[in-house]
């Protein structure tokens, strides 16, 4: 399998900063949550999380994680079953607003079943979506994010791989040229 | 482990044990969900899922209701004493007539052992069991060890496991013998030797007809319901001379735990006979896991519903 380097372990540190400082431009943060998506978006949120509270001087934003799994349209579509995994949610996003976080978006629907997943803990103000990395063109459904740490033309077949420093040592992405197994 | 390695719940016996922890596993998340303000998703939101309750059944029914309405699924309900079966008609004919009106799963509790295994063979359909006469009653199994498993730690290897009661003519019990066994805990059964059949010893379980010592040896017990309906006729000789009688023997009281050093944890499948297996303060207690047993009862169901439809 062919790999190649989309986000070296700096430039990955850099982005992340550029992400933390748009969401202060655009909020004031009094009222905003970040939503991590599982499995991975988590990752990305707490990252931002991490840097907001240094700019923000200690405040700490709340960070929640959301499962999407039971709300996906491709259940017993695919060949093994869909497994859950933990969604974390100690508050409601009543009347808030939401950062929802994922590492790739692609087809979209992940971030459908996020989006429906979401509103079963209260009805946000305003919901708002920031990708890591966006494989633009590859939509099915009609969602586009508002923070993006890279947009990247790709083929289907390929496949996007974020790596986090807590499983593989440092935090990367890499291009694919096919579906691991 | 990623789905199960059967497509019909008939009962824990051709499970294995990493069958048992993706129910669990799944059955937490479930559990989650049923805490957010929308108790809802919308999984099997395209599968019909009929219950057959041949037999009388309040919370069992309920709670597989609830699971199906919280996944989203359409229910059907059906209950022996309003139907034709009355009328002479076979399980197999019942059966093939509710699936003819393109029904996906059946639910079914019956008075004979055998039944769903039976009728998992003979329809094209995906079977859960809910209940088969006097042999197994699997969901309730996994939401008794599920319970254990919050209240002891997840691993419940080597605990010591009572079963006390009516242990003849309980579903509940083979079937909590089998799923215990399985995550490696130790079983015990105590009861009135009218009450425990002979050969159960042949499963690997202890066998006590002391209470107290049975007591003073378990980390949990699960007592279980005189059944007063599986007593026999009216002419039939007692398995028992007097509820009395049965409460003086195996009712537990308070201060049977009075000397215990280490905390106990009780379950009852229900209803309870307050008085009877359990005395009414013992029930209340915080020792009790009785309510979050119902709780976790629509989780478990609702995992393997899940998990199952995963299989279609």
């Amino acid at each position: 399998m062919e790999s190649v380097e989309l986000i070296s372990p700096p430039l990955f540190s850099r982005i992340m900063d550029r992400l933390a400082h748009q969401l202060l431009e655009h909020h004031d943060l009094d009222n905003t949550d970040l939503i991590g998506l599982q499995p991975r978006g988590v990752f990305v949120a707490d990252r931002l999380r991490a840097r907001l509270s240094v700019l923000l001087g200690g405040k700490e934003l709340r960070l929640g994680a959301i499962d999407p799994t039971f709300h996906r349209d491709d259940f017993r579509r695919k060949e093994h079953p869909i497994l859950p995994k933990s969604t974390d949610m100690d508050f409601l996003v009543e009347d808030r607003n939401v950062i929802l976080i994922d590492d790739v978006l692609f087809t979209g629907r992940t971030i459908r079943a996020g989006l429906d997943a979401l509103l079963t803990h209260g009805r946000p103000r305003k919901v708002e979506l920031l990708v890591l990395v966006d494989r633009r063109f590859r939509r099915e459904l009609p969602i586009e994010p508002q923070y993006v740490g890279r947009s990247i033309d790709s083929l289907g077949a390929e496949h996007v791989r974020v790596e986090w420093g807590e499983q593989a040592g440092t935090d990367r992405v890499v291009l694919l040229n096919e579906k691991p197994q | 482990m990623s789905e199960l390695s059967v497509n019909h719940l008939t009962g824990i016996r051709g499970l294995n044990r990493d069958d048992l922890e993706l129910v669990f596993k799944t059955a937490q998340e479930f559990k989650e969900v049923l805490n957010r303000p929308i108790r809802k998703v919308p999984s099997l939101r395209d599968l019909t899922i009929a219950n057959l309750f041949f037999e009388n059944s309040t919370r069992t029914r309920l709670s597989f209701e609830l699971a199906e309405k919280r996944l989203s699924a359409d229910v059907v309900n059906f209950s022996a004493g309003t139907s034709s079966v009355k009328k002479g008609e076979t399980l197999v004919d019942t059966v093939n007539n509710i699936l003819a009106m393109k029904v996906d799963m059946v639910v079914m509790r019956h008075p004979h052992p055998g039944a769903a295994v039976f009728l998992a063979s003979k329809v094209k359909t995906q079977v859960v069991n809910a209940g088969d006469g006097t042999h197994e009653h699997p969901t309730q199994a996994l939401l008794d060890a599920f319970s254990l498993r919050e209240r002891l730690g997840h691993d419940l290897e080597g605990k010591n496991i009572a079963v006390v009661g009516d242990i003849r003519h309980s579903r509940v019990a083979l079937s909590n013998i089998l799923c215990l066994q399985m995550l490696g805990a130790q079983v015990r059964v105590c009861g009135p030797a009218t009450l425990i059949p002979k050969h159960i010893a042949g499963l690997g379980v202890e066998v006590s007809h002391d209470l107290q010592r049975t007591i003073d040896w378990c980390d949990a017990a699960n007592m279980l319901r005189i059944q007063l309906e599986r007593q026999g006729g009216k002419d039939a000789i007692p398995y028992f001379p007097s509820l009395r009688e049965y409460a003086a023997g195996f009712g537990l009281r308070k201060e049977m735990l009075s000397h215990r050093d280490k905390p106990i944890t009780l379950l009852h499948p229900g209803p309870i006979n307050r008085g009877v297996e359990i005395s009414s303060d013992l029930a209340d207690s915080s020792d009790a896991v009785i309510l979050d047993q119902v709780e976790n009862g629509v989780a478990i169901r609702m995992a393997v519903l899940y998990l199952l439809a995963a299989k279609r």
